[in-house]
């Protein structure tokens, strides 16, 4: 999608399904063309968002202050991501939006109105043939607990998919934002490793 | 989270307008009003849920990035960063790398992958200290959060505080890497705002806390940033960024320092130094820049410019080894800089 379409298809959507929220204080004065693209100015009133998730599309209701983390998990029965922190220091709650990697805990649902989304249950193929990333995490055995894998992988696939999964320093760097607190690193990196030319094939 | 009003913005001038509502901003302080603009959110959001900063009204402006805010340029004028640029995008440009080395590193070192994609350059520079006792609530001290409730870290766990530019209300240290940078390079903030456009050095965005540290910059409320520019310069090529902390990623500073040196033969034709992890805002070192100006860059130099940086330095009781380590951080820029092959 360009990104006129999207603002197009946004503003659409918004036309749509926001016009009752429109305020008046803040479309008054100046005219059409300084107008917010969306508004919600009842903080009380639910907000209205489109989210394209590991490809589905999920229209969804909400209080404005809803994470995308607990959408995810809460609205869209979608558990793999993780709330570790709940606060951008762990990285478990990692989703890849328009395939790049962010924290879910700290994007606003709202924000990722119109977005693609991928979490972890959004990589095997529908067959269920898993991801060279998914798979090399058990063939290294990547894990212990499993808390912070959903959120390791993403990472990971994104870590190779930026060019930045080189040499393991540059590994372990990239992946520094994912905290596991059983200490699967050194097999996390052996992972990636066999995973970069796989994913390269694919 | 409180809840608040939300709206999505597409460019500058609607930003402004949903900031104040069509009318004029009567608060003080960009950071304290009721209204905030949302970036990357990983400051904004983070703050709202410890409910240290109550926004009554958030307003978007992610969609910037498809206007000139989020470009980055480069020209024989300069570098000019859109303010809705990512930390990612600016760290990754080729021509930022090259020319400007100090502040791809410095944005580079900050954070983690998932962070830089998300943060703003402009949000980034607007970032509020991991003081503990301001990030905490159940703690009623803090003159930042509440002007005129005390300081909780004067006489508390102080060991990630400031010694520089510190005053008896508060001592929280200025967290972020990419100011720096900023600060070093003699960049400009391109600023737009209820009142009209305007631009200033970027050495006079931070506020020393002094006796209003609740007043961390010169933004007025609704005035956004759109971008910084930062001059061409015979010392850009030869700069870095040397950054110490306690693990080695995904950490804030302990001691930073950020230097561009032009060098003639074995002198100092030109030097700037700007330090983090160690002042209570971006600090530019003059006195250690005016000890090397002109002067043979040597042991001695180097050694006797550190003591200058640090000759104001006030430490309390866990943060006195930040004087030592920000010294010995500066000397080791200062002689990494010298070598760089450019
Ligand atoms: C776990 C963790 C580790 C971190 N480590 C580091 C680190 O090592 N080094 C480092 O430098 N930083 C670090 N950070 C801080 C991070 O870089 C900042 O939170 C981020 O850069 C803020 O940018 P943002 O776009 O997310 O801002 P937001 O959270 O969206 O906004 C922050 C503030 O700036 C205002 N604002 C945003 N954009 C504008 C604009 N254009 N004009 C006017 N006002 C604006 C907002 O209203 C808000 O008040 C870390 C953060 C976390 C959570
Ligand atoms: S150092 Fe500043 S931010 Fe921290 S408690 Fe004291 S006043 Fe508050
Ligand atoms: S839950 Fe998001 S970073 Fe920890
Ligand atoms: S596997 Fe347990 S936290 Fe990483």
């Amino acid at each position: 999608m360009t990104d006129q379409t999207r603002g197009w298809s946004r503003r659409n959507l918004l036309a749509t399904s926001i016009a009752s929220t429109v305020s008046v204080t803040l479309l008054g004065r100046s005219g059409a063309e300084a107008a917010p693209a969306t508004v919600q100015t009842n903080p009380r009133d639910p907000v209205n968002v489109t989210l394209r998730v590991n490809g589905r599309q999920h229209r969804l209701s909400f209080d404005v202050r809803t994470t995308l983390l607990d959408a995810l998990r809460e609205h869209m029965g979608l558990t793999g991501s993780k709330k570790g922190c709940d606060h951008g220091q762990c990285g478990a709650c990692t989703v890849l939006v328009n395939d790049r990697r962010v924290l879910s805990c700290l994007t606003l649902a709202a924000s990722a109105d119109g977005q693609e989304v991928t979490t972890i249950e959004g990589l095997a193929q529908s067959d269920g043939s898993l991801h060279p990333m998914q798979q090399a995490f058990i063939d290294h055995d990547a894990f212990q607990c499993g808390y912070c894998t959903p959120g390791q992988i993403l990472s990971a696939v994104a870590c190779v998919k930026e060019g930045h999964a080189g040499v393991d320093v540059e590994i372990r760097e990239y992946m520094s934002g994912n905290l596991c607190r059983c200490a699967a690193y050194p097999n996390i990196v052996d992972a990636i490793k066999q995973a970069r030319p796989k994913m390269k094939e694919a | 989270m409180r809840p608040f009003q939300f709206a999505r913005v597409e460019d500058v001038k609607a930003a402004i307008h949903a900031h104040t509502g069509g009318g004029r901003a009567d608060d003080v302080s960009a950071s304290n009003s009721p209204n905030q603009y949302l970036a990357g959110g990983t400051t904004l959001l983070d703050l709202m849920k410890l409910d240290v900063m109550r926004a009554a009204r958030v307003i978007d402006i992610n969609a910037l990035q498809q206007t000139n805010s989020g470009k980055i340029e480069f020209s024989s004028k300069g570098l000019r960063l859109g303010a809705m640029v990512r930390m990612a995008q600016a760290a990754d440009h080729p021509d930022v790398r090259k020319h400007f080395p100090v502040i791809g590193q410095a944005l580079q070192l900050a954070a983690s992958a998932q962070i830089r994609n998300m943060a703003s350059l402009g949000g980034n520079v607007l970032q509020r200290t991991r003081c503990s006792y301001f990030r905490d609530t159940s703690y009623p001290n803090c003159n930042k959060r509440i002007p005129g409730s005390g300081c909780a870290a004067l006489d508390g766990f102080n060991r990630s505080h400031a010694v520089l530019g510190v005053s008896d209300q508060c001592i929280a240290s200025y967290p972020g890497d990419f100011a720096q940078a900023l600060l070093a390079l003699d960049a400009r903030v391109e600023i737009d705002g209820p009142t009209g456009a305007r631009e200033i050095p970027f050495a006079g965005l931070h506020r020393p806390p002094g006796k209003t540290p609740h007043l961390e910059t010169t933004l007025a409320p609704a005035e956004l940033i759109t971008a910084f520019s930062v001059p061409p310069a015979p010392w850009a090529r030869r700069s870095l960024f040397l950054k110490i902390r306690d693990r080695e990623s995904y950490e804030f500073a302990l001691a930073s320092a950020a230097v561009a040196l032009e060098l003639d033969g074995g002198t100092v034709k030109q030097v700037r130094i700007a330090l983090g992890g160690v002042a209570a805002l971006p600090w530019r070192a003059k006195e250690a820049e005016a000890q090397l100006t002109g002067r043979q860059l040597d042991e001695q130099t180097i050694e006797s410019a550190a003591t200058a940086a640090f000759a104001q330095a006030r430490a309390r009781e866990h943060n006195a080894f930040k004087v030592e380590l920000g010294k010995r951080a500066l000397v080791r820029a200062l002689h990494q800089a010298a070598a760089l092959e450019i």
